[in-house]
């Protein structure tokens, strides 16, 4: 797909995708055939719009062409007298008949909001419901998905076919739920777009810049929503947290070396993004008592925003995000939220306080608690144990980047 | 569409039989607010359900070498639990599952059912 600045259907894909496939399913209710029929009316864009100049309406012209691909083959299933299943639908649905691009603003939003809420169902797999989400909401192709995801390209296309097919066969409606499950719901929207936004920071085998590009995506399918449900605490709270830790993506990795965060260059990171997050954090709706996921998304961000606000890194706050952090602690206890804090009272008061607070913080699997305490052992003067502690952590790590900064840091042990 | 829920097993509950009468009475209670719930509910119906017997009273059968054979007990360990079940005609697995959440808190199964095109 070409630049969607320039590209006026680049542009009418990525900004109306997800409205456009909502409208299709209330009205087909045939998730098998919905994208199929969008993605020929592109391609047929792509060949016509060139020659005859860009329609005045774009999303209606690709809105009609795919409505007409879309007849076509259920004219060809009438012939061959076979039926497919049917997506489930809220019963309201039934009664509304087909519309069209130029139905007003707010039925088609609540179209959207289905959507969402159909492909981060609670019933469907954390990663499918990521990969679904990005692909039907936001129109990104599946090959970025899955290099996003880090999986072979027809592992992906076939996770997010079983993705659909379970849909309708499990009955999960393209609807919006009762007001009592609603904000639950709301919640797995947050978890699917923050399962997808790590995945872009996650490390591979190699560094890749465009996976931070496309964690970019992620944060588009947080604001999709937020602009849905304008007053969500939890998305609110996410969309500050994933701009503040996206918002540095370019000072973190410099010549394809990983770059810490006391080293980064601050004047790369956004600060467009960074004030966007600000904002979002005074919001009223984050002020009073809000639920436990969007006060965790709260406090990250506030700890990540500490971070952005500071003029360098000597002159970082750890006093206030250690508090932050016994504040997160005591909402959600975690061993890698442990190991942070940790990390940042070793910063506020020293090695041997940060050494004593890391003490029996195990993250299965991860070589950070032994990268952190052979860094700080090191401060401490005891090379000799820092120097097991890097070995240990350099076993254990699974990354290139990270890996050649761990062989540096016990090289230059001496 | 149509959905089998099965009663898969106790969750966090305490097994039936270690229930106080009054314990009983609360959770019949809840199955009769599921009953309502659903009666109550458009496009939802109750098309069948029961409570299964004691688990050392089922028996499995297994053809094998086109012998059937029949053992004693429950197919597998994990439906060792399986209390009772309900065929339900609901709209979607949200309306289900909200409706299921008046039950008491077992931990269900829940499968659609094969509709045959008439």
């Amino acid at each position: 797909m070409s630049d969607p600045t320039t590209d006026p259907l680049a542009r009418v894909v990525r900004e109306e995708w997800g409205r456009l496939v909502a409208l299709l399913l209330a009205q087909f209710r045939r998730l098998d055939l919905v994208e199929d029929a969008l993605g020929d009316a592109v391609e047929a864009a792509s060949r016509t719009w060139p020659r005859d100049g860009v329609p005045d309406n774009p999303a209606g012209w690709l809105m009609t062409t795919a409505r007409r691909r879309l007849l076509d083959r259920l004219r060809t299933e009438e012939v061959a007298r076979r039926k497919q299943p049917l997506l489930a639908t809220d019963a309201e649905r039934h009664q509304q008949g087909a519309r069209t691009m130029a139905d007003p603003g707010a039925v088609l939003e609540d179209d959207l909001l289905r959507l969402v809420l159909m492909c981060s169902h609670p019933a469907l797999a954390p990663e499918a419901a990521s990969a679904l989400s990005l692909r039907l909401v936001l129109g990104v192709a599946t090959p970025d998905i899955a290099r996003l995801f880090l999986v072979p390209e027809p592992t992906m296309a076939a996770r997010i076919t079983r993705a659909k097919k379970r849909i309708v066969g499990a009955g999960i409606p393209f609807a919006v739920p009762d007001a009592s499950v609603l904000p639950e719901r709301i919640e797995n929207v947050a978890q699917t777009a923050y399962l997808a936004f790590t995945a872009g920071y996650a490390p591979g085998s190699g560094p890749d810049l465009l996976r931070a590009e496309l964690a970019g995506e992620a944060v588009r399918l947080v604001r999709t929503t937020l602009a849905l449900c304008p007053d969500e605490p939890v998305l609110l709270a996410l969309l500050a947290l994933v701009l503040l830790q996206h918002s540095r993506r370019d000072a973190r990795v410099s010549d394809g070396r990983l770059v810490l965060l006391p080293d980064q260059d601050r004047r790369r990171w956004r600060t467009d993004e960074v004030d966007e997050a600000r904002r979002l954090l005074e919001h009223p709706a984050l002020a009073g008592p809000i639920p436990l996921l969007a006060a965790s998304y709260t406090l990250q961000a506030r700890i990540a925003a500490e971070h952005a606000l500071a003029p360098s890194s000597a002159e970082t706050r750890w006093d206030r995000i250690v508090r932050l952090y016994d504040a997160l602690l005591g909402l959600a206890p975690s061993p890698s939220a442990r190991l942070a804090r940790a990390v940042a009272v070793a910063e506020d008061r020293g090695a041997a306080a940060g050494l004593e607070a890391l003490e029996g913080v195990e993250v299965p699997g991860s070589h950070r608690p032994a990268a952190v305490r052979a860094e700080l052992l090191a401060r401490a003067g005891d090379t000799v144990a820092a120097r097991a502690a890097y070995d240990q952590a350099i076993a254990a790590c699974r990354n290139d980047v990270e890996l050649q900064h761990l062989r540096e840091r016990r090289q230059s042990l001496g | 569409m149509k959905y089998l829920v099965l009663l898969m097993g106790d969750g966090e509950l305490k097994p039936w039989s270690d229930h106080t009468e009054e314990e009983q009475l609360e959770a019949m209670g809840r199955f009769q607010a599921f009953d309502a719930a659903c009666a109550a509910r458009e496009g939802v119906e109750i098309l069948g359900g029961e409570a299964l017997g004691d688990p050392a009273d089922t028996t499995t059968l297994r053809t094998r070498g086109g012998q059937l054979q029949l053992t004693d007990g429950p197919y597998a360990e994990a439906v060792e639990g399986l209390g009772g079940f309900y065929l339900v005609e609901a709209p979607d697995l949200d309306v289900l599952v909200e409706l299921l959440r008046v039950l008491p808190p077992y931990d269900m199964q829940v499968s659609p059912v094969v509709e045959v095109p008439m």
